[in-house]
């Protein structure tokens, strides 16, 4: 059973004993029960519906992927279309835009980025799945320490581990006594406040997402099953659900994109020299 | 993890198993798009764009010969157009030529005409002469014998008066182009 379905079984029951009013979905929603678990190496391991659902939310991507690319030609097919259009939206709008023309070889990595999230972002909505791996923390937490390992990497290697982390330290072009403040900021913020936002922003978004879909699903049931005249709210729960779906796919695009940018601009921000 | 349990969990600090799981997704994801799906990308993109600036250099190349077949035509014409007024002076010329021989020819032929009419003229005139000097002779002698009767009958003295009155005719016949008034002049004379 999963966690929205017993989420639905405790307002069903709270009608049937008559008693304390709508049960509001709770963060138990995001841990559902382990269909596996095991331990390796003393590491615990769950496997959850939503760890299946991210793996198939990845192996659909890659089928997508694999498919397009299966016979390329010159002249693409509907299915080559698609995933050159996708793959240009990273390597000409943001690798190549964002981070110049050093980006393009940080393209692939780019690329998988946006339709790893993209993938994983969309399960929020499809039928039978209705959650985004994306709104358990591992996964974004995953994501950001690699570009956070990534951009520093970068940085390292192109400027060089005395000038990336004195110009980290000291922005050049900041008066002496402002720099009081200004290293401190700017250290916490190239360090920790990038990979961290990085991965909060995804994750609340999805998280975020995922309860205001539950609660208006859930609503629409409640008021139903209420059995007094607030069954005529019923329909505008459920509007409000379907309009939140549709706003849903909204944040699904645009949280794989956010993400994607943002990273290019920590990669350029490694790549160039400070000015 | 139970239900229970998860009420007091923090969302923000996940079981470090989910992160090796979502680790491990991501990198079979990564490691299939660098590996297959973008150099395939990057490959169509080549060729595209290979196909896309041999096209443009294959027109390029076209229209340049294009270029410099209109051009050799341009001159082979106006080469045509040179040799066909040259050759059109010539024939002019030619023609000129002709014209002017025939021109000749037909002068010549007409002055040989002439020529020979006059000369036919000529033989026919000294013939008649010979003819009538003949005649005129024994006519006048018949004329004379009628006119003084026998007394003339005798020869010698008959071809005497004949001879000196040819001889008068002669003269008389060279001394004017037109023989036969100077013959009729004669014939008067001798008549007298």
């Amino acid at each position: 059973m999963t966690s929205s379905a017993s989420a639905l079984g405790s307002v069903l029951a709270a009608e049937g004993s008559g008693g304390d009013g709508f049960q509001a979905p709770t963060i138990a929603e995001f841990y559902p029960e382990p269909i596996a678990e095991f331990s390796i190496l003393g590491v615990a391991f769950e496997i959850t519906r939503i760890t299946i659902i991210s793996w198939i939310a990845t192996a659909a991507i890659l089928a997508l992927l694999v498919l397009a690319v299966r016979k390329p030609s010159i002249v693409p097919g509907k299915m080559q279309y698609l995933g050159e259009s996708g793959y240009s939206l990273i390597r000409d709008g943001i690798a190549r835009d964002v981070i110049g023309p050093k980006g393009l070889p940080f393209a692939p990595f780019l690329a998988s980025l946006f339709f790893f999230i993209l993938a994983n972002n969309a399960m929020s909505i499809v039928p039978f799945f209705q959650i985004s791996p994306n709104s358990k923390f591992a996964w974004p937490l995953v994501l950001a320490v690699i570009v956070w390992v990534m951009y520093n990497w970068v940085g390292i290697r192109e400027q060089g581990a005395g000038r990336y982390f004195k110009d980290a330290a000291v922005p050049p072009g900041v008066p002496a006594a402002a720099l009081i403040l200004v290293t401190p900021i700017e250290l916490l913020q190239v360090f920790v406040i990038r990979p961290f936002t990085l991965a909060v922003r995804l994750f609340a978004n999805m998280f975020a997402g995922h309860m205001l879909l539950v609660v208006f699903s859930l609503g629409t049931v409640y008021l139903l099953t209420v059995g007094n005249f607030s069954v005529i709210f019923s329909p505008f729960a459920f509007a409000m659900a379907l309009a939140m779906t549709f706003f849903e796919v909204l944040v699904i695009i645009l949280q794989a994109y956010v993400f994607t940018v943002l990273t290019a601009t920590y990669l350029n921000g490694a790549v160039e020299p400070a000015h | 993890m139970n239900i229970l349990a998860a009420e007091s969990a923090n969302p923000l600090l996940p079981p470090v198993g989910e992160i090796i799981v979502g680790l491990i997704t991501f990198g079979i994801l990564v490691f299939v798009v660098i590996k297959f799906v973008v150099p395939r990308f990057e490959q169509v993109f080549q060729a595209r764009r290979e196909a896309i600036e041999g096209g443009i250099e294959r027109a390029e190349a076209m229209q340049a010969e294009a270029k410099a077949a209109l051009e050799q035509y341009k001159a082979q014409l106006a080469e045509a157009r040179n040799e066909a007024a040259s050759i059109r002076d010539q024939a002019r010329a030619e023609g000129q030529q002709i014209l002017e021989e025939l021109r000749a020819q037909a002068q010549a032929e007409s002055e040989r005409i002439v020529a020979r009419g006059e000369e036919q003229l000529a033989t026919a005139r000294q013939q008649v002469v010979n003819e009538l000097r003949g005649q005129i002779g024994t006519l006048a002698v018949q004329l004379a014998g009628q006119v003084v009767g026998e007394s003339l009958a005798d020869d010698a003295r008959r071809s005497g008066t004949v001879d000196r009155f040819l001889a008068e005719l002669d003269g008389m016949a060279a001394g004017s182009p037109d023989g036969r008034t100077g013959g009729a002049t004669s014939v008067s004379g001798s008549t007298r």
